[in-house]
C-alpha cells in the first residue's frame, strides 16, 4: 500500500487531495486568527476554505498523478529518470486513465472527454427547454434556470468547442507534418488533466451552496462579485481550462514550428495545420485576458478589491472590455480549426487542390490579425464611449471578407470535383450552408442601431449556435467521422452517419432558425419565462430541441459501436495525400518507422504523378526529382 | 445536358429562389408594432440588411445544391480526380473586392442610420430611470413637470415629443429596452447612460429588462404608456397630487 502511495496514480492523488483540504482549513484558520478572528468561535468560514480548495485540490490531484513528476525531479536536482517510453502508447484502456505521453492517446483523451462534456451540456440545454416549452413553467426555479444556460454554455465553451478541436489537432498535426510527437510530450498530458477538473468544479458547482454560478458564461461584474460560492467555482475552472488552452497552443506552435518534416515549408502544410497555427497564436495572446478577468472577480469576492464596485471607485465597463478581449478572439478559437476541418474535408472528397490554397491560409492569419480589433461589438450597447462604436462596427464587417474569402474558395473547390457525399463530406456541405446563415447574420449585428435593438435577445442566441452548432460543431462531426478511421483502425456505419446527418441539419434548423424571430420580436434571452405571444414559436423549438438531442444519440451508437466492432479499415480509406493516411490505421507508435520527405504540396488531386510525402530511409533532398515510386505503403 | 444548359437551369432557379426570399423577407411579421421614429428607421436597415443578404446566401447554397446535382461521383468514377484547378487570381481579387465594397456601404448606411436616430432634436424633454433589482422606477424632473420632481413606477410619454432617457442603476447592471421603439442600453451602476426616442404612436408597450440581473430578471417588466399632450399633463397632475400626500411610489432617490 506504501508503495501504491508513492508511485503516481489515484491513491496518490486522493491522499494528496485530502492533503489540500487540510491546508485550506490551516490557511483560512490562521489568516482569520491573525486578522482578528476569535480562535475558535470563527474558526471555520465555508466560503474560504471552499475559496482555498478549489485552488488548492485540482493541484494535489495533478501532483498525486503524476503530471508534475519529472519536472519534480529535475527542479530538485534529483536524477530524472531515462525516458523508457512506459508512459507512451495505449496498450489497454487504462491507459488512457493516466498520465500518458503519446500524443495521439492525448489526442483521443481529450476527444472523448470533450464529447462527454457535449453530452451533459446538451442534456442541461435539454432542461432548459423543457422549462420554456410554456411561458410561466415551474419545471425548475428561476435560480436553477439561470444556473443551467450558465452551465451550459461554460461545458459546451470551455469543456467541448475549445479542446475538441485541441484533441483532433493532438491527434493529427504531428502525423501530418511527418513528427514522431508534440514538442512538449508531458506539458501535452498535463494540459489533457487540467479539463476534466475545469468540468468537473463546474458541474460541481451545482452542489454549492446558494447554486450553481447563475450569471451567464460572461459572468458580468458586479453581478458575479456579489453572487453566492457557485460563481467562484467558475472563476477557478476558468483558470484551469485557460491554462490548458495556453499549455496547448504552446505546444502546436513549437511543434508546428520546429517539427515539421523535411521539405515541409509553411506552404506545403496541410491548411489544418495552419488553422490550428492561427488558432494557437489567438489563444496564447487572448487567453491570459479571460484569465485576468476572472482573477478579478475571485479577488474582489474572496479579498474585497473592489475592482468593480462602484462605489469604491471600481469601473464596472472594465471588467467587459477584459472579457471580450479574449472572448471575441474566442469565437475564432472556436472556429479557425473548424474551417482546417473543412478544407481537407472538401479538397480530398472533391478530388481536387483545395482552390487558393495561399489565400486560404492568409485570410486565417486575416482574421488572427482583425479577430483583436471587434471585441466592442459586444459592448455596443454598454454604455461604453459612443465613438468606439464606429471603428468597432467597420472592422466587424470587415473581418467577414476573409472568412468570405474562404466560404468562396470552397465553393469553387467543389467546382468540377467529383464529389464524394459521405457523412464528412455531409457534415462539410452541410456546415457552408448553416455557417453562411450564422456568417449573414454576423454581419447584421454589425450594424449598429440593428444591434441597439437585437443585443442581449433571442436574436443573438440564434446567432451563436448557427455560428457555434451550425459552423464548430459541424466541423467537429466532419472531422471526427473524417479522422474515425485513422484513430481507431476501424470504419463507421456510413448508413448511421447519413441518418445522423440529416437529422441533425433538419432539427438544427427548426430549433434555432425561429429564435432570430423571437428575439427581433422582442425576447430577451436568459429568461425563465416570457410573454404569451411567444408561447407558440417556444414549444415549437423545445419539441425540435428534443429532436437535436435524440439526433446526437445516433451519432453515440454509430461511434460506440463502430469503435468496438467495426470493420477494420485500410491505412489510406479515402485515398488522401496528407501524411497522416500513411501510416498504419491506428498509427504506430511513434508515428513513422521511416521519416517522411515532403516534395509537394497536400492536395494535387488530380495532377499526374503527383506525391505529398515519400517514406525512404535516408531524405532525398527536395528538387532532386521525384522517384517514381510513390510514398504508398 | 452540357454545362451551358445547366447553368442557366441553375441561375433562372437562383434569381426565383432571391425573389422569393425577398418577397418572404416582407411576408414574414419580424418586428413588434413601430411606435417610434427610431423603430422606423431601424426596420427599414433591417430589410436593406436582408435584401442584400437573401442573394449571398441562395449563391452560397445555390453553388453547393448545383455541385451536389452536377458533380456528384457516379459509379464507375470511384478512382476519378477532378481537373487540377490550383486558383485564378483574377476570381479571388473579385470575391475579395466586392464584398469588401458591399460591406463598406452596407456599415456607412448604418451609420447615417444611426446619426439619424441619435441625434439631439431643438426641443426634448428629460426622464430619468432607475433600475434596481427587479424593478423600474421613473424620475420627472422639475423641467418636465413644471413643479415638483415626480418619483413613479409609471412611464407616461407624450406623444411626438423627443425623449432622452437618462439610465442610473442602483444595485448591477441592467438594460433599459422599449422593443417597440427598437431602442435600449444598459443601465450601469456608477455611470450614467442615456438613449433617446420619438414616440410616435399612442398605445401601451412592454418595456423589458434586457441583462441579466439575477434571480428575478425575467420578471423585470414595466409599461409604457404613449398618451397625448393633454393626457400626459393630466397625469402629472395627478402623480403630484398623489406624491404630495406624502405618498410617493418608489421614494424620493434617484
Amino acid at each position: 500500500m506504501a508503495a501504491r502511495l508513492k508511485a503516481p496514480g489515484y491513491y496518490r492523488s486522493a491522499l494528496m487531495m485530502a492533503g489540500a483540504v487540510a491546508f485550506a482549513f490551516g490557511l483560512t484558520w490562521l489568516v482569520r486568527m491573525s486578522t482578528g478572528h476569535s480562535t475558535f468561535r470563527h474558526f471555520i468560514s465555508g466560503d474560504a476554505i471552499l475559496t482555498v480548495s478549489l485552488l488548492a485540490v485540482p493541484l494535489a490531484f495533478l501532483v498525486g498523478l503524476g503530471g508534475f513528476d519529472y519536472w519534480f525531479y529535475w527542479a530538485a536536482g534529483r536524477p530524472t529518470r531515462p525516458e523508457d517510453h512506459s508512459g507512451h502508447g495505449a496498450r489497454s484502456w487504462k491507459d488512457y486513465f493516466r498520465i500518458n505521453t503519446d500524443h495521439k492517446v492525448i489526442g483521443i483523451q481529450y476527444t472523448v472527454n470533450s464529447f462527454i462534456f457535449l453530452l451533459i451540456g446538451g442534456l442541461l440545454a435539454m432542461l432548459m427547454r423543457a422549462q420554456l416549452a410554456q411561458p410561466g413553467s415551474h419545471f425548475v426555479d428561476p435560480n436553477t434556470f439561470n444556473g443551467l444556460f450558465s452551465v451550459h454554455a461554460s461545458l459546451l465553451i470551455f469543456l467541448f468547442i475549445i479542446p475538441v478541436f485541441a484533441g483532433l489537432g493532438n491527434f493529427v498535426i504531428p502525423l501530418m507534418i511527418g513528427a514522431p510527437d508534440m514538442a512538449f510530450p508531458r506539458l501535452n498530458a498535463l494540459s489533457f488533466w487540467l479539463l476534466p477538473v475545469a468540468g468537473l468544479m463546474m458541474l460541481g458547482s451545482f452542489f454549492a451552496p446558494g447554486g450553481a454560478f447563475a450569471d451567464g458564461w460572461t459572468a458580468y461584474a458586479p453581478l458575479s462579485t456579489n453572487a453566492p460560492i457557485g460563481q467562484t467555482f467558475f472563476s477557478v475552472a476558468v483558470q484551469f481550462a485557460g491554462a490548458s488552452s495556453v499549455m496547448t497552443a504552446l505546444n502546436f506552435l513549437v511543434t508546428i514550428i520546429t517539427m515539421r518534416a523535411p521539405g515541409m515549408s509553411f506552404f506545403r502544410m496541410p491548411l489544418l495545420v495552419w488553422a490550428n497555427f492561427a488558432t494557437s497564436l489567438l489563444v496564447v495572446i487572448a487567453t491570459p485576458f479571460i484569465a485576468a478577468s476572472q482573477f478579478f472577480v475571485l479577488l474582489d469576492r474572496a479579498l474585497g478589491f473592489n475592482f468593480f464596485n462602484a462605489a469604491h471607485g471600481g469601473d464596472v465597463l472594465m471588467y467587459q472590455h477584459v472579457f471580450w478581449f479574449y472572448s471575441h478572439p474566442a469565437v475564432y478559437i472556436m472556429m479557425l480549426p473548424g474551417f482546417g476541418i473543412i478544407s481537407e474535408v472538401i479538397a480530398v472528397k472533391s478530388r481536387k487542390p483545395i482552390f487558393g490554397y495561399r489565400m486560404m491560409a492568409f485570410s486565417l492569419l486575416a482574421i488572427v490579425g482583425l479577430g483583436f480589433t471587434v471585441w466592442a461589438h459586444h459592448m455596443f450597447t454598454s454604455g461604453m464611449a459612443s465613438w468606439i462604436r464606429i471603428p468597432m462596427a467597420i472592422t466587424t464587417a470587415i473581418i467577414a471578407v476573409p472568412t468570405g474569402i474562404k466560404i468562396f474558395s470552397w465553393l469553387a473547390t467543389l467546382w468540377r470535383g467529383v464529389l464524394h457525399l459521405d457523412t464528412p463530406m455531409l457534415f462539410a456541405l452541410g456546415f457552408l450552408t448553416t455557417f453562411t446563415l450564422g456568417g449573414i447574420s454576423g454581419v447584421m449585428l454589425a450594424m449598429v442601431p440593428f444591434d441597439i435593438h437585437v443585443s442581449s435577445t433571442y436574436f443573438i442566441v440564434a446567432h451563436i449556435h448557427y455560428v457555434l452548432f451550425g459552423g464548430s460543431l459541424m466541423t467537429i462531426f466532419a472531422g471526427v467521422y473524417y479522422w474515425f478511421p485513422k484513430m481507431t483502425g476501424r470504419m463507421f456505419d456510413e448508413r448511421l452517419g447519413k441518418w445522423h446527418f440529416w437529422t441533425t441539419f433538419i432539427f438544427m434548423n427548426l430549433t434555432f432558425g425561429p429564435m432570430h424571430i423571437l428575439g427581433l420580436q422582442g425576447m430577451p434571452r436568459r429568461v425563465s419565462t416570457y410573454a404569451a405571444k411567444f408561447a407558440d414559436l417556444n414549444l415549437f423549438i423545445s419539441i425540435a430541441s428534443f429532436g437535436l438531442g435524440l439526433s446526437v444519440l445516433i451519432f453515440v451508437y454509430n461511434i460506440v459501436t463502430s469503435w468496438r466492432g467495426g470493420p477494420r479499415s485500410v491505412s489510406n480509406p479515402w485515398r488522401a495525400m496528407t501524411l497522416e493516411w500513411h501510416v498504419s490505421s491506428p498509427p504506430p507508435v511513434f508515428n513513422f518507422d521511416r521519416v517522411p520527405t515532403v516534395v509537394g504540396g497536400p492536395y494535387e488531386y488530380g495532377v499526374p504523378g503527383a506525391v505529398h510525402g515519400i517514406f525512404t530511409p535516408t531524405p532525398t533532398p527536395v528538387g532532386a526529382g521525384v522517384p517514381a515510386t510513390s510514398g504508398e505503403h | 445536358m452540357d454545362r451551358r444548359r445547366t447553368l442557366m437551369i441553375a441561375g433562372a432557379l437562383g434569381l426565383l429562389a432571391i425573389a422569393a426570399g425577398i418577397a418572404i423577407s416582407y411576408a414574414i411579421h419580424w418586428f413588434p408594432v413601430q411606435a417610434s421614429t427610431q423603430a422606423k428607421n431601424t426596420d427599414r436597415l433591417y430589410h436593406v440588411l436582408v435584401i442584400a443578404s437573401v442573394p449571398i446566401f441562395v449563391l452560397v447554397a445555390g453553388s453547393i445544391l448545383y455541385s451536389v446535382w452536377q458533380f456528384r461521383m457516379r459509379p464507375g468514377e470511384e478512382l476519378k480526380d477532378g481537373p487540377p484547378i490550383h486558383g485564378n487570381t483574377r476570381l479571388e481579387v473579385f470575391w475579395t473586392a466586392l464584398p469588401t465594397a458591399l460591406l463598406l456601404g452596407l456599415v456607412g448606411y448604418s451609420f447615417v442610420v444611426l446619426h439619424e436616430n441619435e441625434k439631439k432634436p431643438a426641443r426634448e424633454i428629460q426622464i430619468g430611470v432607475t433600475g434596481q433589482q427587479f424593478v423600474w422606477t421613473y424620475q420627472y424632473p422639475t423641467s418636465v413637470t413644471g413643479g415638483a420632481p415626480i418619483n413613479s413606477y409609471q412611464l407616461y410619454l407624450p406623444e411626438n415629443e423627443s425623449v432622452e432617457f437618462n439610465l442610473r442603476s442602483k444595485d448591477v447592471i441592467h438594460a433599459f429596452w422599449i422593443p417597440a421603439f427598437r431602442v435600449q442600453e444598459d443601465v450601469v451602476p456608477g455611470i450614467t447612460t442615456h438613449w433617446r426616442a420619438t414616440p410616435d404612436r399612442l398605445g401601451h408597450y412592454p418595456v423589458v429588462c434586457n441583462l441579466l440581473c439575477g434571480a428575478g430578471h425575467s420578471l423585470m417588466r414595466s409599461t409604457v404608456h404613449v398618451v397625448p399632450e393633454s393626457q400626459f399633463k393630466a397625469w402629472i397632475a395627478s402623480q403630484e397630487q398623489s406624491s404630495s400626500g406624502g405618498a410617493s411610489a418608489a421614494g424620493a432617490s434617484g
